[in-house]
């Protein structure tokens, strides 16, 4: 019973509370790059949810087997392995999507969230709490881009969706759409998110995740949580 | 030869990977408080660069592809990238101290760097020969040098600004990169 109770607060914790993107500032480089329009932004997050989920079960599976010091090599063995099978699943069956994605598809592999999850979680717990655990992240991260990839359309392209909201009575800033756009509307992000956050009596973000830990993922052992 | 000094001149310019691409974002953002470790950084980036695209190019090639193993791409050049910044800190370290003192500890941070794995992958999506895609790493590593030492330098300055208090932090130092990134722009049509 008691188990069963903790999970739910594990799956929101990645939501909101620990939010990859705007809470541990983990994985910026594809939220950066791939977020010029909403529907990118959707098929990133549930590609990398996917990888998430499987390394997550994964990692916490063989955590009593694999020898500590090589940990770091074989998680990003399993990581890539599954980024592999994404890679084909999206080729198959959702072309125009990976051809949108493109460099960034393989690049999961050294996205910093999903090694930080297996190092900071998979490998301290059970299976079940590490699958909701990477579900509640990947949710996180799919909203983050989802909200990052609108705003972004909405103002580079007057469109959400490709819909068009706004573009037949306002020129659209092309801007937002280019890499500028991208550093610009994270920064304010970041801002917002910061503000809420202090309003709701927790510590804003100063730091840059990666700096917390020098950048090094794999030996970070969790320090990021301390921008909690 | 003019090919091969525009793909240079394009990694720096048109073709920045931190600007641009938005691969090495983490470390464009966590390591450029000080110009000088800015440097170092970008200098262990290139050579790592170097040897990770002239490694993995003939695996690529002469193993992967006739064997019709290329779907195990990502999967070999992450692992033969993370063996061989292993192999260079082992090898630093022994031959020669001073260099391993001063680029040593951003060897680690480079494995999971995605500007490595980047450039790797680039150089087949975009069909270049072996000896363009080595002149194409050391275009992107240029790039990436260029926009870390400029990057610091403007982060010292932020250091004496008054920022509103909502935007201390990391929010000015992604609103001031995108402003880098701007100035960036401005190259666009000069190479390629």
């Amino acid at each position: 019973m008691k188990k069963n109770q903790k999970l739910l607060p594990i799956l929101t914790n990645g939501i909101i509370k620990e939010n990859p993107i705007l809470r541990l500032v983990l994985g910026t480089c594809p939220f950066l790059a791939i977020t010029t329009c909403a529907t990118n932004g959707i098929g990133m997050g549930i590609a990398a949810t996917f990888v998430l989920i499987g390394s997550n079960a994964t990692v916490s599976l063989l955590r009593n087997f694999i020898p500590d010091k090589v940990r770091i090599p074989a998680y990003i063995t399993i990581i890539a392995g599954f980024v592999t099978i994404v890679q084909m699943l999206v080729k198959a069956f959702l072309p125009s999507i990976d051809s949108a994605l493109g460099i960034y598809l393989p690049l999961i592999v050294v996205n910093c969230i999903i090694l930080a999850r297996a190092e900071m979680f998979a490998n301290k717990n059970s299976v079940l709490p590490s699958i909701f655990d990477a579900i509640g992240m990947g949710i996180g991260f799919t909203l983050s881009l989802l909200v990052m990839g609108a705003i972004r359309e909405l103002l580079g392209a007057g469109t959400i969706f490709s819909i068009p909201i706004t573009s037949n009575f306002i020129e659209p800033m092309t801007i937002m759409i280019l890499p500028p756009g991208g550093f610009f509307v994270f920064g304010i992000l970041v801002a917002i998110a910061n503000i809420v956050a202090t309003k709701s009596g927790k510590k804003p973000v100063t730091s840059f995740g990666c700096e917390t830990c020098n950048g090094d993922c794999g030996s970070c052992k969790g320090e990021v949580n301390d921008c909690e | 030869m003019s090919s091969l000094i525009t793909i240079f001149l394009a990694g720096i310019m048109t073709e920045n990977m931190v600007l641009s691409k938005f691969l090495g974002i983490c470390s464009f953002l966590g390591v450029s408080q000080k110009v000088k470790t800015a440097l170092s950084m970008s200098i262990a980036v290139i050579f790592v660069m170097f040897m990770s695209t002239a490694v993995t190019y003939p695996i690529y090639a002469y193993l992967l592809l006739p064997k019709d193993l290329d779907y195990l791409q990502t999967l070999v050049f992450i692992l033969v990238i993370a063996a061989l910044v292993q192999l260079i800190e082992i090898a630093l370290k022994k031959l020669s101290q001073p260099i391993y003192s001063a680029l040593g500890i951003y060897l680690p941070l480079i494995t999971t760097n995605c500007i490595i794995l980047g450039i790797t992958l680039l150089n087949f999506t975009k069909d270049l020969s072996y000896v363009e895609s080595l002149v194409n790493s050391l275009g992107a590593g240029a790039g990436y040098l260029v926009a870390m030492v400029i990057f610091a330098g403007v982060r010292g300055r932020i250091e004496s600004c008054d920022i509103p208090e909502r935007l201390q932090g990391l929010p000015i130092t992604l609103i001031s990169a995108s402003i880098v990134s701007l100035s960036f722009l401005g190259f666009s049509g000069i190479v390629g």
